[in-house]
């Protein structure tokens, strides 16, 4: 671990990317995410071969990472919601071509142009595929500073290693506060297969088939069969890649479900509940796909009832529904329009449940 | 005796799917024949369209990627950033450069992207069967302008050469034509000196080649031909129409 | 003297190279290929110059030129 230092979120993310080796960047100015952008066009061009590009547009930037991608390169993008919204097409190709980049969303209120306020309301489209066709990204959705660091980094060994895109899912408030933050002595995984697929140049004899970096398949057989490839990486991240973190479950009466930023309010909720005598738990999925259905099953068996918060009119929801399924009463508590809920407001929701004994 | 012609090995042994007598064949084959000559076959990465040429990854004998559509000059600026020492090239329709692409295509080259771009202008949109392109002539019928192509309702077709060539990025742009042997001689010429701008590090340089679709024009090959010599070339006149020394 | 080699299963009758052959020896065939089309033939082989225009005519790259 190298020193403390205190960062913005959006700044600590372009430097850990640039720590995990990531050398191409390519973007296009959006709020509330333009020190990532900024950062990267500073430091970039010091560093040999590393290269910032301002494209003409979030299209252009994640066409420009599939070409990048394709080539070989440990390559991202950023934007926050509207932007993500437009860069959707490139990353269904992304996807079906099997390249490996990073993505970053600083998720802002929506619908249509929306606000500039941190929100959670890009869950589906990030945690259903987003673009057109049968896929899925990883996710990643850090509640800290550090925690954006850590994830950003994961994200580029994640994508190498099964040939994926990585959305790392922050909201506003990730990007834009600041909090002590140590970059860690990034070592790239070493068991990462070489990008012998990547379209550098290529004769007879050179020692490995020609590249063809293509999501077009006509034939629907073949198209069906690369589906169901895609699908056993998908069965395989859903095995080895779900991330989570549980605060006081094993007891827990009440048990909250939340990400990120709400997380973290949660959390004070939880920990107040405590002190009133309500016995409160958390769960806090760290991987928004594949989604941690494992302990909120488990969670499900002795629970009382749970509590989603968002900063969503509900979306996360569903997915604590399909995990609990049916067992136990799920309920949701949201703020939305780049409202934070805050720590009262949850605890009233909890104390409400215990004093009907729902 | 001695080999005057033969295909050349930077196109693959696949059969060209397109129509009979449609000119993508020979822009391929004069694409392929500038890489195979000037020995950079082990360099290149081409990037394929949407479009008729979508298969353009099966037949050019080098590494491709094929991106969506319009977009194919964001695919090979970040190819080329990557790896500064590959020749990327792009191949792109009329449809997918000069419509969903324009933005993309401009940009590229305002940047003086060093890359080569290969532009088929045959005025119509093939592969989705005929409709209406941003280069279709006044007048000209299409399955989405069946009473031909009104200026009032839809506007004008866009030169895009001469566009772009007001553009301070591009080193060299020029507009070909293929409807014979003169001009394909000529047109194999200006895509050998684009390729050749790249691998002096000019930056972009892009060849708008004229080219027929028999099948939605409603033609024979021979007449399409004879159609685009008297229709397109007034309207897209031929020529070098910027070179930067 | 010079040889024209015609792929003859990959062509597809455009007849291009008929338009620009400037002996006019070249023909489409009576028969059809594998793909349905009548294959272009060269009708008088001695007469051919060599001259190569209607390879580079060819869109289908099917013509090999000796001389």
């Amino acid at each position: 671990m190298g020193q403390k230092m205190l960062m913005k979120g959006n700044e600590a993310i372009a430097e850990a990317a640039i720590q995990a080796g990531c050398r191409f960047f390519f973007g296009y100015p959006i709020t509330p995410q333009n020190q990532i952008p900024e950062y990267m066009s500073k430091r970039l061009p010091k560093i040999e071969g590393g290269c910032f590009l301002q494209a003409e547009s979030e299209v252009a930037a994640i066409n420009m990472v599939y070409g990048a991608a394709g080539a070989g390169a440990r390559v991202m993008t950023s934007s926050s919601s509207p932007g993500i919204s437009l860069k959707q097409e490139g990353i269904s190709y992304i996807v079906g071509a099997e390249l490996p980049c990073v993505i970053v969303n600083m998720v802002r209120g929506g619908p249509g142009l929306g606000s500039i306020q941190p929100a959670q309301s890009d869950y589906y489209q990030s945690t259903r595929g987003g673009g057109h066709g049968d896929y899925r990204m990883l996710v990643l959705a850090p509640s800290s500073v550090q925690e954006a660091v850590e994830l950003t980094q994961l994200a580029f060994d994640l994508a190498d290693k099964y040939r994926n895109p990585v959305l790392v899912m922050g909201d506003g408030l990730i990007g834009q506060m600041m909090e002590p933050v140590e970059m860690p002595d990034y070592h790239k995984d070493e068991s990462l297969p070489e990008k012998t697929w990547a379209a550098t140049g290529w004769k007879e004899g050179c020692g490995r088939d020609r590249a063809v970096i293509n999501s077009l398949y006509i034939d629907p057989s073949v198209l069906e069969k690369h589906v169901n490839h895609l699908y056993e990486k998908y069965a395989v991240m859903e095995s080895a890649e779900c991330r989570w973190q549980e605060e006081m479950t094993d007891d827990a009466d009440y048990v909250i479900v939340a990400y990120g930023t709400t997380a973290r309010i949660a959390r004070s909720a939880m920990r107040k509940l405590r002190e009133e005598g309500i016995k409160a738990g958390l769960i806090r999925p760290i991987t928004l796909w594949p989604f941690p259905n494992a302990p909120i099953a488990r969670a499900a068996e002795h629970a009382k009832a749970f509590l989603t918060v968002e900063m969503s009119m509900g979306q996360m929801v569903d997915d604590v529904r399909l995990a609990v399924d049916g067992k136990k009463p799920v309920h949701f508590f949201g703020r939305t329009g780049g409202i934070v809920p805050t720590v009262r407001e949850i605890i009233t929701q909890v104390e409400n449940l215990a004093k009907e004994g729902k | 005796m001695a080999i005057v012609y033969e295909k050349t090995k930077v196109l693959t042994d696949t059969p060209l799917h397109y129509c009979p007598g449609c000119t993508h064949g020979i822009i391929h084959r004069l694409v392929a024949e500038a890489i195979d000559e000037l020995g950079i076959q082990d360099r290149t990465v081409g990037i394929a369209p949407v479009g008729c040429a979508v298969f353009a990854y099966n037949y050019f004998n080098c590494d491709m990627m094929e991106a969506a559509h319009g977009r194919a000059p964001a695919v090979a600026t970040g190819c080329k950033r990557v790896n500064p020492n590959n020749i990327v090239f792009t191949y792109q329709g009329d449809g997918d450069l000069a419509s969903i692409g324009a933005a993309e295509i401009t940009h590229a080259a305002t940047r003086g992207e060093n890359i080569t771009v290969i532009f088929v202008n045959n005025a119509i949109y093939g592969m989705t069967g005929g409709q209406m392109a941003p280069t279709t002539l006044p007048g000209q019928v299409t399955t989405t302008s069946p009473y031909g192509r009104d200026p009032a309702l839809c506007g004008y077709p866009i030169r895009v050469s001469e566009m772009l060539a007001t553009l301070d990025g591009p080193a060299y742009i020029s507009r070909v034509s293929v409807h014979d042997v003169k001009h394909i001689l000529d047109a194999k010429k200006c895509i050998k000196k684009a390729f050749e701008t790249q691998i002096a590090g000019k930056g972009f340089s892009m060849v708008e080649v004229l080219s027929s679709c028999p099948t939605n024009w409603g033609m024979t090959p021979r007449e399409a031909l004879n159609w685009l010599e008297a229709n397109m070339i007034p309207r897209y006149p031929l020529g070098v129409k910027k070179e930067v020394g | 003297m010079a040889k024209l080699t015609i792929a003859r299963e990959t062509c597809k009758g455009c007849g291009l190279c008929a338009d620009v052959c400037p002996r006019h020896l070249l023909e489409l065939s009576k028969e059809i290929n594998a793909k349905g089309y009548h294959p272009i033939a060269i009708t008088d082989q001695g007469q051919c110059i060599g001259c190569a225009f209607c390879a580079r005519m060819c869109p289908d790259a099917v013509i090999t030129v000796e001389k």
